[in-house]
């Protein structure tokens, strides 16, 4: 089901799985203090993340695989068809593992299913961080598109400096990878084929969100439009807007330490 | 043996330079591309006007001569068809003709959002052709999918329930509810219903895709190898022998047909000269895509995952067609005179058994007067030929056979 805790580079990662809504979530953990609980983008977990490493020398963090991604078995959720089940399931995980006040990351796709899942979570919920946030609908620009190009040339698109992408998945990703990717694809396509990864009502329903939030935005971000950044901003009560230049849309990847710096200072404040 | 004559209804006046003008990344390398991101600046429509015109004339001459069946296709946002919609020259061809079966293959069924509407337009079609209706369907190729913005990971899905509630539809009275997994409707209450009843017939058009060869067995419906070889048209015949004994019946060769790229001319260098535009269009047209666009995400068999990874990521070209000449010695492309083609397709049926014959006459940039050249050599020459070969081999029809239109309904009434 998954690639396991090994391709994170660090050692200290563990693997747990647990059964949430009547299937099995795979979650690599690590670090030790206050709760984070990370999600990933739509293209599953990175090999090695240098932004977990460090942040869980600070913290205690939960990073699942979506279930059906990273080389999971797309038919075996054939039920899970939205962002807010998806949303839910990630929303039920958190007490399944025994996460009562929990602060919650999400990255790109990631940021959508965090901020559905704090529009309906009260206490416990202690802070929010978006990057490169997807789910609200741009104005006047587009969400890139990633189910007419191929699986990597997407990935190669959340990136400002493409040395950065070869650096970390090679000039030529292997066919595991692609693979893996293949099945990220499939979930991403029954979660978010249309409207594409956004949810016209999400700006409305983040406005009862009191948590502390914090979102941070790739200057260049090729993925997300930064207008997305800026209508989180608005529509979340108690939050604030940091972009990262020279930065893609996987911040946590091009600028890992740039990005976990800001991240635990905002949740330690 | 039921004969009938194939176009995809070429954009014969596009220009293929155009083709620079719009490219892609693939695999990080510049491609040029004629479907999906194919601007339509390209099209012209007072060159569509005279095309669809053309078209007419043609299907027209060839209800005179005697066919059985004009075969019929959709594809969208590409040059090599200009028949978006196969229910719109249904529609035409079900007042200007007056014998030949209108056979479609067929309606992409997933990329219905109303399954219902379709079964009105397809109950009209034959009311209007008073019973000549083919009703072919298709899961429609990956472009398809995309165009109409139907999530292709529930495909094959809604093939089977889209036709499930057409069938119900037409062979059950209304209102009736219809809550399924992709489609729920209120009512269901068409006010029309097909002629034929219960229904018309309905052939299955593929190229061997394992999945829906069983489901067309397992229906009882035909099916029909698109150019498939000989190798192939055998492993399908073997899968669906095999489908259809184990739900109690032995298929004949009612239960199966074939598509030939097939042009007559009156010299053999005129014939080849027009085959060249076969390759053009199977050569460049329709290769010139993104893998991702004929194979989007959860579309195909998870069997075919590893292979199709691999194209996608350009480790692996795409299989494009075989040479010409090499098609030729397979007969899955004939050209000539008659005679030549006579021989050929007699070695065909000697070899598939088949029931049904398509046969693609015209493509490319054959003209106007070229592709009535060829229609009426086929018409007047080669087809009497083969129908006459055909009874001799004893290679029935679904309809000579009198054979059921499905596994549930044993017969169709006369009209």
């Amino acid at each position: 089901m998954t690639t396991a805790a090994t391709s994170i580079k660090q050692a200290n990662w563990t693997e747990v799985t647990v059964e949430v809504c009547g299937g099995p979530v795979a979650v690599a953990q690590a670090g030790s203090g206050p709760a984070v609980f990370v999600l990933p983008r739509d293209n599953g977990h990175a090999p090695g993340n240098e932004f977990l490493d460090r942040l869980a020398a600070e913290f205690s963090i939960s990073y699942p695989w979506y279930p059906g991604f990273d080389h999971g078995e797309p038919a075996a959720w054939e039920w899970l068809t939205n962002p807010r089940d998806l949303a839910v399931v990630m929303r039920q995980l958190a007490p399944a593992l025994g996460l009562d006040a929990v602060s919650v990351v999400g990255l790109g796709f990631g940021g959508w299913i965090a901020a559905e899942m704090a529009t309906t979570w009260g206490p416990g919920l202690e802070r929010l961080v978006l990057v490169s946030p997807m789910g609200v609908k741009p104005e006047n620009g587009y969400i890139y598109d990633q189910f007419i190009v191929s699986t990597e040339h997407y990935a190669r698109a959340m990136f400002h400096d493409e040395a950065k992408f070869e650096a970390i998945y090679g000039a030529e990703p292997d066919f595991d990878q692609l693979a893996g990717w293949e099945t990220d694809r499939e979930m991403a396509s029954r979660i978010g084929w249309k409207p594409y990864m956004y949810n016209v009502a999400l700006p409305r329903l983040l406005s009862g969100v009191t948590a502390p939030a914090l979102i941070v935005a790739g200057a260049d971000d090729q993925v997300v439009p930064a207008e997305c950044a800026e209508i989180y901003r608005a529509s979340l009560p108690n939050a604030t807007l940091e972009t990262v230049p020279a930065c893609g849309h996987a911040v946590d990847l091009e600028f890992p330490d740039v990005l976990a710096a800001k991240v635990a200072a905002f949740l330690k404040r | 043996m039921h004969l009938m004559y194939f176009t995809e209804q070429p954009m014969s006046a596009w220009n293929p330079e155009h083709a620079a003008l719009d490219e892609i990344t693939v695999a990080g390398r510049k491609q040029r591309v004629t479907a999906l991101l194919h601007s339509n600046r390209y099209f012209d429509s007072q060159d569509g006007s005279r095309l669809y015109n053309e078209r007419l004339e043609e299907y027209q001459l060839v209800d005179e001569l005697g066919f059985d069946g004009i075969m019929l296709n959709e594809h969208h946002t590409a040059p090599f068809c200009m028949s978006p919609r196969v229910n719109l020259f249904a529609s035409i061809l079900a007042a200007t003709t007056k014998n030949v079966k209108i056979v479609l293959l067929g309606n992409p069924l997933p990329i219905w959002d109303n399954p219902v509407h379709l079964a009105e337009e397809l109950s009209i079609i034959d009311m209007v052709s008073k019973g000549r209706l083919v009703s072919g369907f298709v899961r429609g190729g990956g472009v398809e999918n995309i165009q109409a913005n139907v999530n292709p990971v529930f495909n094959r899905e809604r093939f089977e329930e889209a036709h499930d509630l057409v069938i119900k539809a037409w062979t059950q009275p209304g209102p009736f509810r219809w809550e399924g997994k992709h489609y729920q409707f209120r009512v269901v209450n068409p006010w029309a219903t097909p002629l034929q009843q219960p229904h018309p017939r309905i052939w299955i058009p593929g190229v061997a895709s394992k999945e829906t060869v069983i489901w067309a067995a397992k229906h009882r419906y035909p099916y029909l190898g698109l150019n498939t070889n000989f190798d192939v048209s055998q492993k399908i015949k073997d899968i669906y022998v095999e489908s259809a004994r184990s739900v109690g019946y032995e298929p004949g060769p009612e239960n199966f047909g074939q598509l030939l790229q097939c042009h007559v001319a009156e010299t053999e260098e005129k014939a080849e000269r027009n085959a060249q535009q076969f390759m053009w269009m199977a050569g460049e047209f329709t290769g010139l895509a993104h893998p991702v666009w004929g194979n989007p995400s959860g579309y195909g068999s998870p069997s075919n995952r590893k292979a199709f990874i691999e194209i996608a990521a350009g480790r692996r070209p795409l299989v494009k067609p075989p040479p010409m000449h090499q098609r030729r010695m397979e007969r899955t492309f004939i050209w000539g005179t008659p005679d030549h083609v006579i021989e050929q397709l007699k070695t065909v049926l000697d070899n598939n058994r088949v029931g049904i014959l398509a046969l693609w006459g015209n493509d490319g940039k054959i003209d106007h007067k070229d592709s009535v050249s060829c229609i009426n050599l086929m018409g007047k020459e080669v087809m009497p030929a083969i129908k006459d070969y055909a009874k001799q081999l004893g290679l029935l029809d679904p309809f000579e056979a009198n054979a059921p239109i499905s596994l549930d309904v044993p017969a169709i009434a006369a009209v």
